[in-house]
Formats: C-alpha cells, sequence, structure tokens
C-alpha cells in the first residue's frame, strides 16, 4: 500500500510537468492523483467491481479539484486532468488490442467493452461533481438574493 | 483603430492562446465575453471549435475569425490568462496594458526544459508500472522504455508535423525496447512494462476536455476531442499491436 502511495504521487506530479502545470501546483496535483488512485486501489482489492471503483475514484478527484481550483483561484482543469490519468483503463485496452491481433475476436470484444465502460466511469465521475458543483453555486447565489 | 476593433483584437489574442494550450471550449468562450464585456461590450458572441474562433461584438457588427493550427498542452499558460481576465474584469488592467502582457504571454516559451519532461515521463512510466501491479524488477526497464519512446515522440513529432504518425512510431518503440529487456531478461512481465511506459502518450487532456465540452453542451468540440483522443488511443494501440505480431 505504500509502495501505492509513494508511486501515484510521483507519477501524478510528472504528469503535472508534462502537461506544463505551475510550479506551486504540481505537489497540489500529485496530491489529487494519490488520493483518487488511494480510492481505487482501496476498493479494489475490497472485491468492488472495477467499473463502481473508478467512478468512485473520478468523483472524488473532481471533488477535491473543484475546491482546490476555488481555493487557489486556478482553472479547474490543471488538477482533475492529472488526477484522472492513473484511472485510464490502459491495461484493459493493452489486453482487448493484444488479443484482437492475435485473432482471438471472443476474448478481445468483452475487454474492449470493458475499457470502453472503464472510461464512461471516469467521464461520469466528472460529470455528477459537476452538476453538484453547480448546484452549490446556485444554492449559494440564491442565498444571496434572499439576504 | 478605434476602440471597439481593440476590444476585438484582445478578445482573440485571449482566446487563441487558451485554445492553443488546451483549455475547455467553455473556458475560451467564457473567458472571451467575460472580457469584452469589461470594457463595455455587452452583446458579444464567441464560437469557439478546436480549430478556429469565430467572435463578434453585436448581431450586426462585423464577424471576426481565427484560425487555430497547432494546439499543445501548457497549462500555465491557462493559468496565467485566465488570472488575467480576472484582473480585467475587476478593473485592474487597462486595455493598452492587458494587450500588452497578452502579447508576452503568447510568445513566452514557458514549457519546462525537454530533458525534464523526458525525466518526468520516464519516472512517470516506472512508477505507473508499480501501480498496476508490476513488480519492482520492472520499475527500471519501465522508466528507460518510457523515457525513450516520449523522446521520440517528441524528436519526430518535431520532423513530422503528424501527431498520429509520431505516437505510432513512439510506441512502436516502446514495444521493441520492452521486448529487448525481457529477451535479455532485466525485465519479467512485457505487459507491464508496454502498459506503464505508453502511459505518457495517452490522451487524458483530450478526454477530459472531451467530457466536459459535451457535458456544457459544445457538441461540436466535444466530438471533434473525443475523435482526436480515439485516434491517438488508436494510434498507441496499432504500434504496440505490429511489435506484438512481429514476435
Amino acid at each position: 500500500m505504500l509502495s501505492h502511495l509513494i508511486t501515484s504521487f510521483v507519477a501524478s506530479s510528472t504528469f503535472g510537468i508534462i502537461f506544463n502545470v505551475p510550479k506551486k501546483s504540481l505537489l497540489n496535483c500529485g496530491l489529487v492523483g494519490m488520493i483518487g488512485w488511494m480510492f481505487y486501489i482501496v476498493l479494489f482489492t475490497e472485491g468492488v467491481d472495477a467499473v463502481y471503483a473508478t467512478l468512485a475514484a473520478s468523483f472524488a478527484v473532481a471533488i477535491i479539484s473543484h475546491i482546490l481550483a476555488k481555493v487557489y483561484k486556478n482553472p479547474v482543469i490543471i488538477y482533475s486532468i492529472v488526477g484522472i490519468i492513473p484511472l485510464v483503463p490502459g491495461g484493459t485496452a493493452y489486453d482487448a488490442m493484444r488479443n484482437f491481433v492475435e485473432n482471438d475476436y471472443s476474448t478481445a470484444l468483452p475487454l474492449a467493452a470493458r475499457a470502453f465502460m472503464i472510461s464512461g466511469a471516469i467521464a461520469f465521475g466528472l460529470v455528477l461533481s459537476e452538476v453538484l458543483n453547480q448546484l452549490v453555486i446556485r444554492r449559494k447565489t440564491q442565498m444571496r438574493y434572499k439576504s | 483603430m478605434d476602440k471597439k476593433s481593440r476590444i476585438v483584437e484582445v478578445c482573440l489574442l485571449a482566446g487563441k492562446i487558451m485554445l492553443e494550450s488546451g483549455a475547455e471550449t467553455y473556458r475560451v468562450e467564457d473567458t472571451m465575453n467575460r472580457i469584452a464585456a469589461a470594457f463595455g461590450v455587452l452583446t458579444s458572441h464567441s464560437f469557439v471549435t478546436p480549430t478556429g474562433i469565430i467572435f463578434s461584438t453585436s448581431e450586426t457588427d462585423k464577424t471576426n475569425l481565427i484560425r487555430i493550427s497547432n494546439r499543445s498542452t501548457d497549462l500555465e499558460k491557462v493559468v496565467l490568462v485566465n488570472s488575467i481576465s480576472r484582473k480585467i474584469s475587476s478593473g485592474e488592467l487597462s486595455l493598452a496594458d492587458a494587450r500588452k502582457q497578452l502579447k508576452e504571454i503568447d510568445r513566452a516559451d514557458l514549457a519546462y526544459p525537454i530533458w525534464i519532461q523526458i525525466l518526468a515521463a520516464a519516472l512517470a512510466s516506472g512508477c505507473f508500472t508499480i501501480m498496476f501491479l508490476g513488480s519492482w524488477v520492472d520499475f527500471v526497464p519501465a522508466c528507460v522504455t518510457g523515457g525513450l519512446g516520449f523522446a521520440f515522440f517528441i524528436f519526430i513529432h518535431q520532423i513530422v508535423r503528424i501527431k498520429f504518425f509520431a505516437e505510432f512510431i513512439a510506441s512502436f518503440i516502446i514495444g521493441i525496447i520492452a521486448y529487448a529487456f525481457i529477451a535479455i531478461g532485466s525485465g519479467e512481465e512485457l505487459e507491464k512494462i508496454v502498459i506503464g511506459s505508453v502511459m505518457p502518450l495517452v490522451p487524458g487532456l483530450l478526454i477530459t476536455n472531451a467530457v466536459r465540452d459535451l457535458i456544457a453542451g459544445h457538441l461540436m468540440s466535444g466530438l471533434a476531442k473525443g475523435a482526436e483522443a480515439f485516434l491517438t488511443a488508436f494510434a498507441i494501440g496499432t504500434g504496440i499491436a505490429v511489435v506484438l505480431s512481429i514476435f
């Protein structure tokens, strides 16, 4: 577990360098990536299906990104992009591709569908937090009008 | 130039920098409209796609167009233009100052030096191998493979200006090097090394932006970015697949 903690932090921060995130935000990016990956790996090792684990993790990433963006007055994407990178189903897509190449279509198709479902889960986690964020903002402005 | 065309110039410049640096479509449109509103043009319309910006100050005025030919990822520029737009909205920056600062950002090359980027890609590859439940034996091979793959990607992209071709060649080289590591016996699992090493090429940014654009109702940009992400993933997959079918 400790090695996951360290590697996910390093991987996310170094991805920040590739995307040219400002130096000040690199550590925050690493933190977002680390929290997202811990959500995923803990749920996954507890026996939760990878799709739901990814959904929960990307939701967590998006929520933390929104909070950090509010605190540091930066665009949300610099945190959320780096955060979801570890969740991208590279391994499943690779397996699918390999089976396609070996003409084993009946093994490849379920894997491809799985990769598609996991990408969908990442997207849906982002959508959920976006909706939640807009609801919170609307509630705040309504309260301001009332008072 | 009258005042209105100078306002349009600043709006278009800000939009161009943001779009070229990989900002989401809704953020580009929002920024341009906010800047225009802060300088007194309240009826502006902007239409942003990944390859061009259309902007007009009102329904009956002349419409302006900017063509965007090369897009990269430079989140620092997005942050900088974002903060300039905030300052303009709060009235801290005049039109002339805003124009000057945006021009400076447009010219500046803020990216980290290439060797740091390659080093970062190498480290990321190694870490991803561990995260995808690989063993520590494969850490160093994955670092070397991922770093070399990313270096080749930058190098080929500079010669041939076709991104998909560069990604294809880079992932092909990653496959070859990973195979070589297994063959000489310093790596254990081929797939863990390959998966970790291709991560720096994976279109994570495009996928996120495509989804966010689709939610915000920018269907055209969302679909266009989704297509670009799919093509990138396809190029990476094909590069690896060629290696697998050779051996």
